[in-house]
């Protein structure tokens, strides 16, 4: 099938947004719709295409339509040994729910967060006009930075049509390990690891790079349990994700053990824990310790009735009101999903 | 003129300006090459020098917190100690101030690798234009809410002044190579750093120069650079030992295959130095050559390089200009540097007219109008070429959601007419004896 023409797409969800009662969410594969907050009852459902629309492997970039799934992305990066670090939990996550909901990859202590992947997008804002927001090569600073404060938006300001990726060479040689020292200890003895993660008893180092190194890497630091597979992010009937200031992770962790019925992986260095419960109090005791250290917690899925997404006073009410209103003044782009009832 | 000496004081020249309607300029040490700090409309310029305090560096997290006023360079210098340097590190490093580059959105040449200034900053504590002392973005990885903090970062004070910044940090790499290509040809140069990224080797960083800066480089710092070459690269490979080692000698089989003449490998720390300060003295060895430069800054697919390089090189010998090309290659950030006697009558057309063309051949390419220096007022009115009406509003009702009264560096960055709360009344002229 020939893939549909930009403008093509940008008229049918022009069309809708125009059309809506209530209003339009986007819906890709569905990984990340309890994210934050349920839309508000009556939206209509809008799904973006997929595919491939430029690739150039000499120039590392690549550019797809929001509804691709990475799976299929990393398919084609991997053809010539490239990559985009995204990491989705799931890969079967779309491009554009990735981008919109905003949650950095596993890997996120080397590769940075996903914002910094993105160069450019190009989206129909609340006034049905196609914008784009960003340039199509791996540094530019013309203009205001549209692409990374739609990043994380919930499409909020915007429904994702379309992006371009920066991508990486993919790593000669992978392997996770696993370790009875501190997460601290192992972060001053390796050079840039790709992530160092604490669920409460033991520590797991990800190592990527060219073997020899990993080798001595791994030596200097006494890793010698090698894992066959990553380690298993917590799951349970409620999901969270915690995001604090990484110099009061180790008072975290700390309070999340004291907590029975919370599961946790925490990323050293950066900040972010994943959470899981099976028992809702747990999970909102998971969150009340995330606030206790200055940090706040994100719903992935589930929480009691009444559980706000953000659980947190957006950050910067006024101001973040004012930019949704310049991009969305009828507020139809998935209303409610960034607003704690 | 005003210099704050806390965010406190910040806020009170922003809302003084407000009551009096009076449009403001945040300014670092000036340095900037787009015209974003200069003041127009005898704007009141809010310097930023006097706060340059390093605040805080945590080694173990990797995180420093500065004034706005805090060197560039300076801020490497005080965590080197821990084994830990600011990675975006611009020529003007040494006299730069962090704000300023939070302003612009500043590169360099490592930046190839780590990313410009926006991936490297956290938070920004902002005096916003109405006169509110804002923390955007976090010590935390995620904020709820939207990114504010990475529309502030490189909106060169149009959407209010950073009053504190914390950034990350990196670990020194354990191993540096830093490699000396020698080529007979810029197109063979050129087709180098195409190989190269299309082998998967990604420097630390990737800096070209052609026969004519070269030259005036080595007669300048005598930094050992081959006087008759036609272009040189620049290459470091920083990291671990077998990753360094194999990346090294991919370059050198690429360059070789290229028709390098010599790949030569710095042995000492001294002899590394020593090349990049060649390369970072470049700007000030061309006035060896002529009184006045213009340089430019534009980003093209580093699959595009030897071609557009081709066509700048044409437009320098159309307009009878002396052109000069040093360059971050590695992400195809392009740098024509023309050089010229402003005296000459007539000169100042042809330097525009040529800039003009050069500019337009990068956005025909698939480039943008700029990737390290910013917008400013010198690329303002070539917005269109990059982005259509439709960008140009909505990019104006963002800056007007944090700036509705359009006085916070008004007429920067957007051409006139996108902005809701522009200043209407004003000619945007530029006070006599202004250095921009």
């Amino acid at each position: 099938m020939d893939l549909m023409d930009l403008h093509d797409v940008a008229a049918i969800v022009r069309g809708a947004v125009e059309d809506a009662k209530v209003g339009v969410v986007p819906i890709g594969a569905g990984t990340h719709r309890e994210v934050a907050n349920p839309v508000a009852d009556g939206c209509d459902e809008i799904r973006i295409p997929n595919g491939i629309v430029s690739y150039d492997p000499n120039d590392m970039t690549i550019t797809a339509f929001a509804g691709t799934p990475i799976a299929e992305l990393n398919r084609v990066l991997c053809g010539h040994r490239q990559e985009v670090s995204l990491d989705p939990r799931n890969d079967a996550a779309t491009l554009g729910g990735v981008l919109a909901c905003g949650l950095s990859g596993i890997r996120r202590l080397r590769l940075g967060p996903i914002r910094d992947t993105v160069l450019e997008v190009r989206l129909i804002d609340g006034r049905g006009t196609l914008v784009k927001g960003g340039g199509p090569v791996v540094k530019n600073v013309t203009g205001y930075d549209l692409p990374r404060l739609v990043v994380g938006s919930f499409g909020t300001l915007g429904v994702i049509l379309q992006a371009t990726l920066r991508c990486r060479p993919a790593p000669a040689q992978q392997q996770w390990f696993c370790s009875s020292e501190t997460p601290s200890y192992l972060r001053r003895k390796l050079f840039r690891p790709s992530a160092v993660l604490w669920d409460g008893t033991s520590t797991s180092v990800l190592l990527e790079g060219y073997s020899d190194d990993i080798a001595s890497e791994s030596k200097s630091a006494d890793l010698d349990g090698m894992l066959s597979s990553p380690p298993l992010f917590p799951n349970g009937a409620n999901r969270g994700r915690i995001s604090v200031d990484p110099r009061r992770l180790a008072a975290l962790t700390q309070r999340l053990g004291g907590l029975d019925g919370v599961r946790f992986v925490a990323e050293f260095g950066v900040g972010t824990v994943h959470i899981a419960a099976d028992e809702d109090l747990a999970f909102v005791a998971a969150r009340a310790a995330a606030v206790a250290e200055g940090g706040w917690m994100l719903r992935e899925c589930g929480g009691p009735p009444g559980f706000g997404g953000f659980g947190s006073n957006i950050a910067n009410p006024a101001l973040s009101e004012r930019v949704r209103l310049a991009f969305d003044p009828l507020g139809k782009l998935s209303p409610g999903r960034m607003v704690d009832v | 003129m005003c210099f704050p000496r806390s965010a406190s004081d910040a806020a009170a020249a922003v809302r003084a300006a407000r009551v009096h309607g009076v449009p403001y300029v945040a300014r670092g040490s000036g340095t900037g090459l787009a015209g974003g700090a200069t003041p127009l409309d005898d704007a009141l310029v809010i310097v930023t020098t006097q706060m340059n305090r390093v605040l805080e560096v945590d080694i173990d997290e990797r995180i420093a917190i500065v004034e706005p006023g805090v060197l560039n360079l300076d801020l490497s210098r005080h965590t080197r100690p821990q084994g830990l340097h600011y990675a975006p590190d611009p020529s003007s490093q040494q006299a730069c101030s962090i704000g300023g580059n939070v302003g612009t959105n500043a590169g360099g040449p490592h930046c190839l690798s780590s990313g410009v200034t926006s991936a490297h900053v956290l938070m920004v504590e902002a005096v916003l234009p109405t006169g509110d002392i804002a923390e955007l973005g976090s010590l935390a990885p995620d904020t709820p809410g939207y990114d504010l903090r990475g529309a502030f970062v490189g909106s060169e004070g149009t959407m209010g002044i950073c009053t504190k910044v914390a950034v990350r940090l990196m670990p020194n790499p354990p191993l540096v190579r830093t490699m000396l290509l020698d080529f007979m040809s810029v197109e063979a140069a050129g087709a180098t750093v195409s190989a190269m990224i299309a082998a998967g080797v990604v420097p630390a960083a990737l800096e070209m120069m052609d026969a004519e800066i070269t030259r005036a480089v080595e007669d300048f710092v005598g930094a050992g650079y081959p006087r008759d070459a036609a272009a040189v690269l620049l290459c470091e490979i920083d990291g671990l030992i077998e990753g360094v080692d194999y990346q090294v000698s991919e370059v050198r089989r690429i360059a070789q295959s290229h028709g390098a003449r010599s790949v030569r490998i710095a042995q000492t720390e001294a002899e590394r130095q020593l090349l990049w300060k060649g390369r970072k003295s470049a700007f000030g060895a061309i006035a060896r050559i002529a009184p006045d430069y213009y340089l430019h800054d534009a980003v093209v697919p580093r699959t595009k390089l030897v071609q557009v390089l081709e066509s700048v090189y044409a437009i320098a010998r159309a307009e009878q200009l002396t052109m000069m090309n040093v360059f971050h290659a590695g992400d195809g950030n392009l740098h024509p540097l023309i050089v010229f006697d402003s005296r000459e009558p007539g000169i100042w057309e042809r330097v525009h007219e040529a800039g003009s063309r050069i500019l337009h051949t990068c956005i025909d390419a698939g480039g943008v109008l700029s990737g390290e220096h910013g917008v400013g007022m010198e690329k303002r009115d070539l917005m269109p070429l990059q982005f259509s009406s439709d960008d140009l509003a909505a990019q104006g009702r963002l800056v007007d959601a944090f700036d509705p009264d359009g006085l916070a560096n008004p007429r920067k960055v957007l051409p006139h007419g996108w902005r809701c709360g522009e200043v209407q009344q004003r000619g945007g002229t530029i006070p006599d004896d202004t250095w921009i």
